[in-house]
């Protein structure tokens, strides 16, 4: 079977699917492979309905930037940086997906490192900042 | 390949007249090739009514374990290819993050809880961490990956040179954190690669339907979670093992029973008695 996801990976999605908080999945190419139903309301669709997104897509979908809302070169990106760097990011950015209101969120990205320290993707949790 | 089974029951070994039919040994089958590979699945109380049968010509066994915890390697110590000068015994093992295989295995296997260390066995014993890149062992390949159960544990996918597929699942919560399981594809659930399309599946079934959900978590499936897994990953026969201590055998007839006739698999199922042998 193509695609098979690995134990860390199915159960990060389990327990994002379990949770309160807005949770993304991303696998270390940076494809969005799973939001938590909390996360849609910041993706304004449905996981069901978008299903996985390339990281190309996804990063064209939606805008980060900083706190003065000067835009994320892609490496800088939280999930992205987590996954380069192997550790956890946490930062107050701006986000926006198309032409809709940008919103302020506190993100908490770090990478998913399983056995013989093979790195297979990261969770990024989100607080919106009201 | 020939597949027996030397020990269906999980947790804690269970002998008595009232588990005579399903067996009271925990996890063991044995996999013969026809080419004479030998392999042992998992070292639980089975092993050594199954070890009793390695003929002094053999000179190579290679034991494959799920996970360490104690029902699954609570025979080893009484396996006697490892007592026998000049015999190779490999043991397979789930990789961890933090100690060997060695290591871990010898928690056990020292004082005070077993009077013979790994270091005095007379065999010449190796040890070998997975998941592993394409490895093989005599006829078969072996596909290994860890599975969702509590510390790190692999099922095994063994295909022989005819291309028949033994998928060993002994201790797996694929359903664990879904409710409505099996609701995902099976890419997204534990297990499913290992097990797709098999000839033989077999896979852990401890709880009923009504008990599952005060153990979520423990790591185990309830019958009917067995049943649906078969049928979302393409298995042609199912063997629900690892039985609860607590279910004796007119029990085990029962509920098996009723979660078959609900079910209603396209598929066989043969409930996992000690004693019994698949021919694939």
């Amino acid at each position: 079977m193509s695609g098979a996801k690995a134990i860390p990976i199915i159960l990060a999605r389990q327990l994002a699917s379990c949770v309160a908080m807005p949770i993304l999945l991303v696998d270390v190419e940076g494809n969005l492979i799973f939001y938590n139903e909390a996360a849609e309301t910041l993706m304004g669709q449905r996981f069901e309905e978008t299903g996985e997104i390339p990281a190309e897509e996804w990063n064209r979908m939606v805008t980060v930037a900083d706190e003065n809302r000067v835009p994320l070169a892609d490496d800088e990106r939280p999930m992205r940086a987590a996954l380069l760097q192997r550790r956890p990011v946490s930062r107050r950015i701006w986000t926006r997906r198309g032409d809709r209101p940008w919103r302020q969120v506190q993100v908490t990205a770090f990478p998913l490192v399983g056995a013989e320290d093979r790195l297979l993707g990261a969770m990024n949790i989100f607080w919106e900042v009201r | 390949m020939r597949v027996t089974l030397w020990g269906t029951r999980g947790s804690l070994p269970t002998p008595g007249t009232d588990t005579f039919a399903y067996g009271g040994n925990t996890s063991c089958v044995a996999v013969q090739g026809y080419e004479g590979t030998l392999l042992v699945l998992d070292a639980g109380t089975g092993i050594r009514t199954m070890g009793a049968t390695i003929g002094a010509e053999v000179r190579r066994v290679d034991v494959l374990l799920s996970h360490l915890h104690m029902d699954h390697i609570q025979g080893l110590g009484f396996f006697p290819p490892l007592y026998r000068p000049g015999v190779e015994v490999h043991i397979w093992g789930p990789v961890s993050t933090k100690l060997s295989l060695r290591t871990r295995l010898m928690r056990y296997l020292s004082p005070p809880l077993f009077p013979v260390g790994l270091r005095e066995l007379p065999s010449e014993l190796h040890l070998h961490e997975v998941p592993a890149d394409d490895l093989r062992i005599g006829e078969f390949r072996i596909d290994a990956a860890l599975v969702c159960h509590p510390g790190a544990t692999v099922g095994y996918r063994i295909t022989d040179l005819r291309g028949k597929v033994l998928t060993y699942l002994p201790d797996h919560e694929p359903a664990l954190g879904d409710a409505t399981f099996p609701s995902r594809t099976p890419e997204w659930t534990s297990g499913a690669a290992l097990a797709e399309g098999s000839d033989l599946l077999i896979h852990d079934s401890q709880y009923t339907a009504d008990e599952y959900p005060g153990r979520i978590g423990w790591g185990h499936s309830s019958m009917r979670h067995a049943l649906d897994f078969g049928k979302l990953t393409g298995a042609r026969h199912v063997v629900p093992f690892h039985h609860d201590p607590g279910h004796c055998d007119a029990e085990l007839d029962r509920l098996l029973g009723a979660a078959i006739a609900e079910a209603k698999p396209s598929y066989r199922v043969t409930p996992g008695r000690e004693g019994t042998t698949f021919t694939l």
